[in-house]
């Protein structure tokens, strides 16, 4: 509980409150999303967490931020039909009709109402869960880190909407990128071909500035330059009169909650679990049927689902070491870069630290809801600032961003090059999301792999070598060809099922 | 009318992005193979784990390159309206960055995203010229404030920066 006195102090909350503005705003702009926002904005706070007590401010700002997007995410979802994020894809299908049919003030209202119950759903399971999860953590060697790698990644194979090779492609991209430079083991200089400025690597944080902020804005240039949307009216009748509403829908809250949660810890969970919640609620739900024609329960499920997953995605960041969404993953990159080695140890060796984000993560919460609420009118007043004036903008404060991360001007062509290449790995359904996580968690996934060949001599039995590397190996697998095995079984029931009706 | 044909087919993006992915593969496994990919005296190689990566690159390349062939998706991938946009802020942003810093004479940060923004103002929106130069600067008079003054986090300055004594 010493957390909340970390996350009460006044410099915190200020922050906080800093943080969730900026974080909506970043949220509703194009082109800048939670992961290349918060990636631009961690220079900042390099500064800020060499003070006494600053890491804890530092992750509050940064996370707040990360909050604040997820919230603006359903703003420009609802009255743009632009999800802002992959997981508030699912928030268009119900929230712009609403928008519509002028009750736009109810969508947003129930979208951020369910926001926060998802959200709190996610932290009340960190709260409990992760302690539980660090400890057994501790009992972790290199073959079980590996087998953990493993499964984050085979699990976005396993469950990628498109083509699974596609996946695979960018994922193993991710990897190569993440052996350039000089090999930590041996010494040896890995795929630099003689030039100085590979010496360093590749850093992700240049990779997500780039194929999410400079690719994101050329996609949307497509688009054509205007956004036309509805208009934004929430006063305090329209969110009591919501309020009034929203307990009808407690069991599709309860049921995209735990969707969310489950969905959340596995990586690349949030945007499958929207989906997937919008789909449970569509089927179970009385009026069914009314779904995609804008009514408010369309909203509650995905919302409830992303943020509890969106939230979720912390648990194996903090207690593993393991991000499960690019956010987190640049999260990730910021305690490494402030001197904090996430994973178990992180609990039992800087407790303020991690009690305080957690805390954290309740209060910023009341105070996004409360931020978004009042301040709605504001936030979509800045998607009017005409495109000729925001895109420009973007572009110099993605540039900004990219030099401040190594003070490199190399960093900053890189920008440009990893931008024209989202543009046509989107256009072209690769997924960028596993690159992403694999050129954050190569060296270390390679650093497992190579220490457990090490320990058994170039045996691979060693990841079934005990009940709990074996499990998670096996774990691992079955997520893997999870489409084939789904197929299988889809292609045996149908079998039976024909045989039964021909008695 | 004529129909926009577009900068090339889907399946030939998809192709294209397949030679890409092929070359950086065999490059990759390559120059693995090259430091050694297999068991050293002391246990795996430098090589060792990127070599299987490239492999995978190649093998997954492989699959994609089949899948493209055979949907032959034959659309547009990009219109020429919009190839067009693309290139209005593609190229510009090149020569955005090649004027902050460059081997002959480097401007800074400030002033060319200054006019970066004013040129965007000008062509697209047509502004007015006050308008434009309201804008453009008190936009990075701000970013000045922010990162040199608040944070300290120095950014790329030229002769103009200099002139107010921050170099």
């Amino acid at each position: 509980m010493g957390g909340f006195a970390v996350a009460l102090s006044w410099f915190n909350l200020l922050l906080m409150l800093a943080g969730i503005v900026l974080g909506v705003i970043i949220g509703v702009l194009p082109g800048l999303g939670g992961a290349n926002g918060v990636a631009i904005l961690l220079p900042l706070t390099f500064s800020m967490a060499q003070q006494p007590g600053g890491t804890t401010s530092a992750i509050i700002l940064l996370s707040s931020i990360y909050w604040g997007a997820l919230f603006g995410g359903a703003i420009t979802s609802i009255l743009f039909n632009i999800p802002g994020e992959p997981w508030s894809v699912a928030t268009t299908f119900d929230g712009y009709p609403l928008g519509q049919k002028g009750r736009a003030g109810a969508a947003l209202t129930a979208a951020f109402t369910s926001s926060f119950v998802g959200a709190l759903v996610g932290v009340l399971m960190i709260t409990f869960l992760s302690p539980v999860v660090a400890k057994f953590a501790l009992r972790f060697g290199p073959p079980e880190y590996f087998s953990v790698y493993l499964l984050t990644f085979c699990a976005f194979v396993g469950m990628s909407k498109g083509s699974a090779f596609k996946t695979i492609s960018s994922m193993m991209l991710g990897f190569a990128l993440a052996a350039v430079g000089t090999d930590t083991v041996t010494g040896q200089l890995r795929m630099t071909f003689g030039l100085t400025v590979l010496l360093k690597g590749f850093d992700f944080l240049i990779a997500v500035i780039g194929l999410f902020g400079i690719g994101e804005i050329l996609l949307t240039l497509e688009e054509g330059l205007e956004f036309k949307g509805a208009s934004a009216r929430l006063n305090m009748k329209v969110v009591l009169e919501t309020w009034k509403e929203l307990p009808r829908y407690w069991r599709t809250s309860i049921r995209s909650a735990a969707v969310g949660c489950m969905m959340g810890i596995v990586p690349g969970g949030a945007t499958p679990a929207s989906f997937m919640s919008y789909g449970l609620a569509k089927k179970m739900s009385r009026d069914g049927a009314k779904f995609g024609t804008g009514v408010v329960e369309g909203v509650v499920a995905p919302e409830t689902a992303a943020h509890a997953a969106g939230t979720s995605a912390l648990l194996p960041m903090i207690t593993l070491g393991v991000p499960g969404s690019p956010t987190a993953a640049v999260l990730l990159g910021g305690l490494l870069i402030w001197g904090l080695q996430p994973g178990p140890l992180l609990f039992t060796e800087k407790p303020d630290f991690v009690w305080g984000l957690i805390a954290s993560m309740y209060l910023g919460n009341i105070v996004g809801l409360i931020v978004v609420l009042t301040c709605v009118p504001l936030f979509a007043a800045i998607l009017r600032v005409p495109f000729s004036i925001i895109m420009p903008v973007i572009i110099v404060i993605c540039a900004i961003g990219a030099y401040t991360v190594h003070n490199s001007m190399f960093d900053v062509w890189l920008m440009l090059i990893f931008g024209a290449m989202g543009y046509v790995f989107k256009k072209l359904d690769y997924p960028l999301a596993p690159l992403v996580l694999a050129l954050v968690l190569g060296d270390n996934a390679e650093n497992s792999f190579r220490q457990s060949m090490l320990d058994s001599q170039g045996d691979m039995r060693i990841f079934f070598s005990n009940g709990l590397v074996g499990s998670i190996t096996a774990l691992a697998l079955l997520l893997l060809f999870w489409p084939i095995i789904s197929m299988a079984l889809d292609f045996l029931r149908g079998k039976r099922g024909k045989h039964v009706r021909e008695e | 009318m004529q129909q926009d044909k577009g900068v090339g087919s889907v399946r030939l993006w998809e192709v294209l992005v397949v030679v890409f992915f092929l070359v950086f593969g065999s490059v990759v496994a390559w120059d693995s193979h090259r430091l050694g990919s297999s068991w050293g005296s002391d246990g795996p190689q430098a090589g060792y784990f990127p070599f299987y990566i490239g492999v995978f690159i190649i093998v997954s390349a492989i699959v994609n390159l089949y899948t493209a062939l055979r949907a032959s998706d034959l659309r547009a991938f990009v219109e020429w309206g919009q190839i067009r946009l693309i290139l209005a802020v593609m190229l510009p942003s090149i020569v955005y960055v090649a004027l902050i810093e460059n081997p002959w004479y480097g401007l800074g940060i400030y002033v060319p995203s200054a006019l970066f923004i004013a040129v965007y103002m000008r062509v697209l929106g047509k502004y007015s010229w006050l308008m434009i130069a309201s804008v453009s600067i008190g936009v990075m008079l701000a970013f000045f404030m922010s990162f040199e003054v608040w944070f300290q986090v120095p950014l790329p300055k030229g002769p103009v920066e200099a002139l107010f004594g921050y170099a």
